[in-house]
């Protein structure tokens, strides 16, 4: 720096440029990272190519971390082996044991972790990833020099002081909002939405203030390392926000909320790769944000909601409690025993089971392949037929069934498989409800109308396990399904009613 | 590089994932959030940084803890998606 021409120091533009000079082979390592990447989506477009698909993610997050490695170590200029100090030595082995220790723990949870239980593990790994998002912003705030973000006037550079606020902001609403997310999800808070009075004004005008905070931050005079208090305002008011946000917000709104805060991890990771000027976090981050935006417009499409709608909340607040569908429970229905079940679906030609959340929970997706296989023997076609909100996240009915070793060729998504009820002889509900519900194609005044859902009525037998009559769905909608004349309500546990179909088919 | 050669290499990659994600099938969608979770760890990158310069010990403390958590979901969001992937078969054909 001391050989520089005063007149560049006294340019701001050129002391930016001069800021981030990066070693040509460096940058292209960080591209061939993003490159592989973006391989690593595309290799989910099938699940024959998506395990290379993982393979190529872990090569580009090792050539990433290797190259910032490499880039830090003290190697002298020309030296081929480098004679690092007893300091450089000791961050080393500090930096090995940070990864060593995380990497240990992320391991053995991604072993032990119950596949039911994947949304919660989601959405933890998401508040991680927001805070380590904040901490960088911090660190980056605290010391811009290491970033190459600090301008030559001893000030941080002013593009860079927006982008770090915002990193760090939307990092910080990612980890607020996905500990309540994990929260509900995990059964530590109840599912159930909790409203705050005027809580639109209050989040909006958060939301408001956080961008305001943002540009005084920027323009502001004091923007050495760590100067500006106005940093800390801007994190802590995200950190709330992102707890307001998600708490009104119902348990079975949550695949949305967990592709929402999906995408907002990876908005916040673009943030930061702004400020280190490093395409392979960029890349990232627009994938990973335009990930999670997309399976929120799928779920909500899904369930013919609108985006804020979701985000204001509310939905399903009167779900568990039953007032509105037991008014109209007297009504005439069918009670089927195990027995019923499996001779009836014995002698089908074709059975399409439609699993729900119920499954999840009472874990009997092991139990449902063992009847599908009995049936098979018998000569039975059968077929899964999943919607695209049926669990609590996005695709999460998908890999429950792959884990009870359900081929995924049987596994058919709503669209592919709709006009097959009217053919089909038994239709098999398991653990779910408002997808099922005719309400959504014919009551207009139903909270569910307009979202698409199984043809089951058209099925010339409906088997329906439900734990009992007077629960209704999560939408709190009665379901005309229950009534109809070829339905026959399997009123237990889940699990408990697919072992005894079993016993009885094996009789 | 300058704010708007990154600006552009953003927008183009957001229009890149835009198609690659729209490719993935339906039933990929919990191990594309789970590999999606371990990728946008490449944060971790400016943890290391943090972390290996001496100027600001407490900058250095926030990076060496960003690295723990950015290693948690690196090993973690891989290894799950790994074994995730590995239970979808396809039907054995007799």
């Amino acid at each position: 720096m001391a050989l520089m021409a005063p007149e560049i120091m006294a340019d701001p533009a050129i002391a930016a440029e001069v800021a981030h000079q990066v070693n040509p082979w460096v940058a292209l390592a960080y591209l061939v990272a993003g490159v592989f990447f973006i391989l690593a989506l595309r290799g989910l477009s099938s699940p024959s190519t998506s395990r290379q698909g993982n393979r190529f993610g872990m090569v580009g997050m090792a050539i990433a971390v290797f190259t910032t490695m490499l880039l830090k170590a003290p190697v002298p200029e020309g030296a081929f082996l480098p004679e690092p100090t007893a300091d450089d030595l000791a961050t080393l082995v500090q930096i090995l044991i940070a990864i060593a220790l995380g990497g240990g723990i992320g391991f053995v949870i991604a072993r032990r972790i119950q596949m039911t239980a994947m949304p919660q593990l989601v959405a933890a790994f998401h508040s991680l990833v927001g805070l380590a998002a904040v901490l960088v912003a911090m660190a980056a705030f605290l010391n811009p020099g290491a970033f190459d973000i600090l301008g030559l006037d001893g000030n941080i550079l002013t593009v860079s002081r927006i982008e770090m606020a915002l990193g760090a902001a939307i990092g910080a609403i990612t980890f607020s909002g996905s500990v309540i997310a994990f929260a509900k999800l995990n059964g530590n808070m109840s599912g159930a939405p909790i409203m705050l009075p005027a809580r639109h004004v209050i989040n909006l005008g958060t939301l408001i203030l956080i961008i305001a905070l943002t540009a005084i931050f920027a323009a502001s005079e004091a923007a050495g390392p760590g100067e500006n208090p106005l940093f800390w305002v801007i994190v802590a008011l995200a950190f709330a926000i992102g707890f307001l946000l998600i708490i009104p917000i119902g348990g079975a709104d949550m695949p949305v909320v967990v592709s929402m805060l999906n995408s907002y991890s990876g908005w916040a990771a673009a943030a930061m790769g702004f400020t280190l000027h490093n395409t392979a976090m960029i890349i990232t981050g627009a994938l990973v944000g335009a990930s999670g935006a997309i399976l929120s417009y799928i779920m909500c499409r899904a369930m013919n909601r609108s985006f804020i709608s979701v985000i204001a909340g509310g939905f399903g607040a009167d779900a568990g409690g039953g007032d509105a569908g037991a008014a109209k429970t007297d009504r005439p229905w069918k009670r089927g025993s195990a027995e019923d079940a499996a001779f009836l679906m014995k002698e089908a030609e074709t059975v399409i089971i439609i699993p729900g959340y119920g499954m999840a929970v009472a874990q009997a997706q092991h139990v449902l392949r063992e009847m599908a296989d009995q049936l098979k023997e018998h000569g039975v076609n059968v077929k899964y037929a999943i919607h695209p909100v049926a669990g609590r996240m996005p695709g999460h009915m998908n890999v429950l069934l792959a884990e009870a070793n359900v081929p995924y060729d049987e596994v058919f998504e709503l669209e592919d498989i709709n006009s097959e009820f009217a053919q089909a002889d038994v239709a098999f509900i398991i653990g779910a409800n408002d997808v099922v519900n005719p309400a959504a194609k014919t009551d207009k005044s139903s909270p569910i109308y307009g979202m698409p859902v199984f043809d089951v009525d058209k099925a010339k037998q409906v088997f329906f396990i439900k734990r009992s009559m007077g629960g209704v769905g999560y939408a709190g909608v009665d379901n005309d399904v229950f009534y109809m004349d070829q339905t026959m309500m399997l009123l237990s546990d889940a699990k408990k009613m697919v072992e005894e179909i079993n016993k009885a088919l094996a009789d | 590089m300058d704010f708007i050669a990154i600006l552009s290499i953003f927008v183009m990659a957001c229009f890149v994932g835009y198609y690659v994600v729209w490719s993935v099938t339906p039933a990929l969608h919990t191990p594309l959030m789970a590999v999606t979770n371990a990728i946008s760890s490449v944060i971790i990158v400016g943890a290391l940084v943090a972390a290996a310069a001496s100027e600001s010990p407490a900058a250095r403390w926030l990076g060496l803890a960003g690295i723990v958590l950015a290693s948690v979901n690196i090993f973690g969001g891989f290894a799950v998606t790994e074994r995730m992937l590995a239970m979808y078969k396809k039907k054995e054909r007799k």
